[in-house]
């Protein structure tokens, strides 16, 4: 039970002669919803680049272990596709859908680590292919309703209304049935409103499909009334992890958000 | 001795002739990301200026080394024109749209101009006029080295060094740098956009018509084909240097033409062109940023 | 009353024809007058003169000045328009235009379509029995020219991949035939599958290392590849027959039958509409399937589609490959239908042919590649002394729907993903 599903150790990313993440370590463990803050520029989107195959750490170690048993496996130097057939997902901080496919059709895309129809499938469309295509259908307009957009079914993407596009990559990402949803400031541009109503929304994603969740976020009344867990990264370092209230009284931490008038 | 000597001359002609085409596809691609596809089609535009006003001013009996220069001013003006008014219609409205699209305008673009010009002139060879006159001095190594060889070399030296020195040192040089760099935050000094594409298209231009009437002299024949052939090869000479570097097309373009020399000269002439197409497809796949070019990450 | 307000919508509909992206008449006047000096300026050596440097004699057509000036006069107008309704548009890029609305009631409507769909099948029945040879022959060009089109619609169209090289793949399968027939006797139908095996497998080869290019590197990668097999073609005498080609290539037999040139002429305009029935058959199912989508998915952002799980490399090789397997087809039936073959017809004007009708017809639509096809090759063939401005046609053309057109002449429709009513219902009741 206490084996983590995520173990990273001493992730390291240069860019030239930047440090963007400096021996950076985090784990997340099995169903645990676990934040990633850490002020502008601190590293925490290169971070998700690094553990999801985007970006090749310089150095260190990505270890993965879906069902929380003990057999990590290490995923650092894997491409995009296989770390997320390996089950994480991710959204992306500047939202990245696509943009003339339809909502169902984006969260179908989600769908296809999970099927297998063929060349052959698709020209004979014989029984099996035509079985996975309903059922991917379906899947995707259930995932759809979980986030609520079921009303903007077959609506191109790039017409939903922003905060809305958020909601619609969460369902993608849940397409891909992972063990591990990364979530890159899915409240970005929300009102509090809103920002309530996601709250709601990945806590019902935890509890019903039994995964973990980390997501990177600036809000930090929802960062802490959610998290079981926060890491701070800073400077590419991760300087504090802890439960949102031994973080909230870290003094490194309000150093790192508020460093200026100490160095000053 | 002598004939590796006459290789090695050989290859620096080509590799200069590429250098001055392959400037103008590597400036372009530092700025706006296209590969403009008609550029080999400026080149032929300018030598062809070049054989009309060359051809004129001959039965008018101006003496040669005039023709040469007038010849060499006509060709830069209208390929200038020419790449200015390119980069208006067909590239400009596009900007913004999927990276497919300028490239097929391109395409289309290459197509049209060149059947603008064979419709207009011919589709046959043209013979192109003798203007660049024997040098004396020469004469006894006329064997290895022919005094058209010496111009087109000394001209793309002289055209490297220009150039280099307009982007160091002027204005508009910097602009061209800034841009090439970050275009929105160009924009955002100050920087008339605009204006630095259409400088680069102009300057790019020119160059090629330089090569354009200098290749004409040297070979003595020109039809409306000869941008495509050179135009890839250039291309293939920006990419070997690193597109968007600008001493990487120089370099890349000398690799290019010595390797072709040699390679014709020494395994086989009929696979010219072959050479070429294999070490542009060997590049590309192996070293993609090329000699000088560095490696990009996209930021996601 | 309402025909004043036509009135006026047409005299506004005119000024803003006259004034788009200008402040007056005035000012559209002197811009296009501007314009049209430039333009004469610009095509005064090459269009105007022409010099004979060997009889030393000179040709000059003023007339041409004139022309010029006049078409550019008036065309700038044109473009500005254009360019002003584009701006305009920009927001309803959906909106059908009256062809495509009129394809798509006919497609929703079951009786019109079944109507449409038979008259169109005795059309392609009769054709051969009311027009002669020559239309015939023509005919089967324009349908060799639909194949190929689908099939680089796959590579261009439907996975965003520009392949210049696309006459390749034709090639092989071309000279596949051609000397298998000559040194083993290997008939069309045998040669057909094999053309298509050839081709998947060299666009599998050739995909392989390239692919992983980004798209204009892959663009000139793939147009060095075509140029490299020509040049081959052209050169490995021994094996090809070198410039001079193969010829005496056996046309098509029907169970050993010795047949008339009209008769296997109508023989292969039948095979050929099979085989458009076939490939439109399978492209379609194609571009509705899964992979289809990963396609599009994989045209509209390579990042994202990564991250949802789906093999970049392995899903445009794919594209790449079937692209292929159709170009081999095609060239089988090239060859066996003018039963000589040499590498002249393998250039990259060929390419740039099949690129042109994707391009023009619409990139990802079966209707527009179809639509391409005929016109690009039907219309030239029947206005002979047009045929010489044929490629400075199709280069214009080329530039003009990028600018005006980007979907081309008949857009992509997709499949709409319909959820089932009851389900939903059920669904909303939980
Ligand atoms: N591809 C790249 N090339 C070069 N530098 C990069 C690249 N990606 C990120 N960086 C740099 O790495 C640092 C960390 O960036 P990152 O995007 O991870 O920050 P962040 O914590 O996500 O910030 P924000 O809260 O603004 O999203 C920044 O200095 C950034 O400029
Ligand atoms: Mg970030």
């Amino acid at each position: 039970m206490n084996n983590p599903v995520l173990n990273v150790k001493a992730v390291c990313k240069d860019f030239g002669g930047v440090r963007a993440l400096d021996e950076a370590e985090l784990s997340v463990n099995d169903k645990e919803i676990v934040a990633l803050i850490g002020p502008n520029g601190a590293g925490k989107t290169t971070f998700f680049n690094c553990i999801t195959g985007i970006y090749t750490p310089t150095s260190g170690d990505v270890l993965i272990d879906p069902a929380a048993k003990g057999q990590a496996v290490r995923i650092n130097g894997k491409k995009p596709n296989v770390v997320t057939e390996l089950g994480m997902a991710r959204t992306f901080q500047n939202i990245r859908l696509f943009p003339s496919m339809t909502a169902l059709e984006n969260v179908m895309i989600g769908t296809h680590c999970r099927t297998k129809a063929s060349v052959w499938g698709a020209i004979t469309r014989n029984k099996a292919t035509r079985e996975e295509e309903q059922a991917v259908i379906k899947r995707s307009y259930e995932l759809l309703q979980l986030v609520g957009l079921d009303e903007f079914v077959n609506e191109l993407a790039e017409n939903i209304p922003y905060g809305k596009q958020r909601r619609l990559e969460i369902a993608r990402a849940l397409a891909t049935d992972p063990f591990l949803l990364l979530l890159d400031e899915p409240a970005a541009g929300m009102n509090p409103q809103e920002t309530k109503e996601l709250e709601a929304l990945i806590c019902q994603i935890r509890d019903q499909f039994g995964i973990s969740i980390m997501l990177i976020e600036h809000d930090m009344k929802m960062v802490m009334s959610m998290s079981d867990r926060i890491y701070v990264l800073d400077y590419g370092r991760m300087i504090a992890t802890g439960t949102p209230q031994e973080i909230a009284d870290n003094p490194a931490v309000i150093k790192a958000y508020l460093g200026e008038d100490d160095d000053a | 001795m002598e004939y590796f000597l006459e290789l090695l001359l050989g290859g620096l002609t080509r590799g200069s002739i590429y250098a001055l085409i392959a400037l103008g596809y590597t400036m372009v691609y530092g700025i706006i990301e296209l590969i403009n596809f008609a550029h080999g089609e400026i080149y032929m535009i300018g030598a062809f200026t070049g054989l009309i006003v060359a051809g004129l001013l001959t039965m008018l009996g101006f003496p040669g080394a005039s023709i040469l220069a007038i010849a060499l001013i006509c060709a830069v003006i209208w390929s200038a024109a020419y790449g200015y008014t390119i980069e208006k219609v067909a590239y400009k409205p596009l900007r913004g749209a999927p990276r497919l699209s300028p490239l097929i305008s391109a395409i289309g673009m290459s197509i049209f101009l060149q059947n603008y010009v064979m419709l207009s002139q011919t589709s046959d060879f043209l013979p192109f006029p003798e203007l660049i006159p024997e040098f004396g001095f020469l004469k006894e190594y006329n064997s290895v080295m022919s005094s058209s060889e010496l111009v087109i070399v000394a001209a793309t030296i002289l055209s490297c060094i220009g150039l280099t020195l307009f982007i160091k040192f002027t204005k508009l040089g910097k602009a061209m740098r800034a841009t090439a760099q970050n275009r929105k935050m160009a924009m955002l000094v100050g920087i008339n956009v605009n204006m630095v594409i259409s400088a680069t298209f102009i300057i790019g231009s020119s160059l090629a018509a330089v090569g354009g009437v200098l290749i004409a002299c040297h070979v003595g024949q020109i039809n409306y084909y000869i941008g495509f052939i050179a135009g890839i090869k250039a291309f293939t000479a920006a990419v070997l240097g690193g597109i968007g570097s600008i001493p990487g097309a120089m370099i890349g373009a000398l690799v290019l033409g010595l390797t072709e020399a040699f390679a014709t000269g020494y395994v086989s002439s009929d696979y010219e062109d072959v050479f070429a197409f294999s070490l542009l497809v060997l590049i590309l796949i192996f070293r993609p940023a090329g000699i000088m070019g560095k490696e990009k990450t996209q930021k996601v | 009353m309402s025909n004043l307000t036509q009135e006026t919508s047409q005299q506004s509909f005119i000024s803003f024809f006259l004034t788009a992206g200008c402040d007056s008449v005035a000012h559209a006047v002197k811009k296009s007058f501007i314009v049209a000096i430039w333009f004469v300026f610009l095509t005064f050596p090459i269009m105007v003169i022409q010099v004979n440097t060997i009889e030393k004699t000179v040709v000059w057509h003023w007339n041409k000045i004139g022309y010029v000036a006049i078409a550019v006069f008036f065309g700038s107008f044109l473009w500005r328009w254009l360019l002003a309704r584009k701006e305009l548009k920009k927001d309803e890029s959906t909106e059908e235009t009256r062809i495509e609305g009129l394809l798509t009631r006919i497609q929703s409507h079951p009786l019109l379509k079944l109507a449409s769909l038979g008259v169109l099948a005795l059309a392609a029945i009769l054709y051969p029995q009311v027009f002669d040879l020559y239309q015939t022959n023509i005919m089967v060009s324009c349908l060799v020219y639909i194949v190929l089109g689908l099939g680089l619609n796959i590579v261009v169209g439907l996975a965003g991949l520009l392949d210049l090289g696309y006459v390749a793949f034709y090639a092989v399968g071309a000279y596949a035939y051609a000397l298998s027939n000559m040194h083993w006797g290997i008939g069309f139908w045998f040669a057909l599958p094999l053309g298509a095996v050839l081709g998947t497998l060299l666009g599998l080869l050739l995909g392989f290392p390239v692919l992983r290019l980004r798209g204009d590197y892959l663009a000139i990668v793939t147009l060095g590849f075509g140029e490299i097999i020509r040049l081959v073609l052209e050169n490995w005498g021994d094996i090809t027959m070198g410039p001079s080609g193969i010829s005496n290539i056996a046309r098509p037999g029907f169970f050993g039958m010795k047949m008339s040139i009209m008769d296997s002429t109508i023989y292969m305009y039948y095979i050929m509409i099979g085989l458009v029935i076939f490939t439109i058959f399978c492209v379609n199912r194609l571009q509705n399937s899964r992979i289809g989508r990963a396609w599009l998915a994989l045209r509209e952002d390579e990042i994202a589609c990564q991250a949802m799980g789906i093999d970049k490399m392995k899903t445009k090789l794919l594209a790449f490959a079937l692209g292929a397997t159709w170009a081999g087809m095609a060239g089988v039936i090239f060859a066996a239908k003018t039963t000589f073959i040499n590498p002249a017809s393998f250039t990259f004007w060929e390419s740039a042919m099949i690129l042109s009708i994707v391009v023009i017809g619409g990139m990802g639509s079966i209707r527009g590649v179809i639509a391409g096809a005929v016109i690009l090759i039907l219309v030239p063939e029947y206005l002979r002394n047009f045929a010489e401005f044929r490629m400075l046609l199709f280069g214009a053309i080329m530039v003009l729907v990028m600018v005006f057109r980007p979907q081309g002449l008949i857009s992509a429709k997709r499949k709409i993903y319909k959820y089932e009513a009851s389900n939903t219902a059920s669904a909303a009741n939980e």
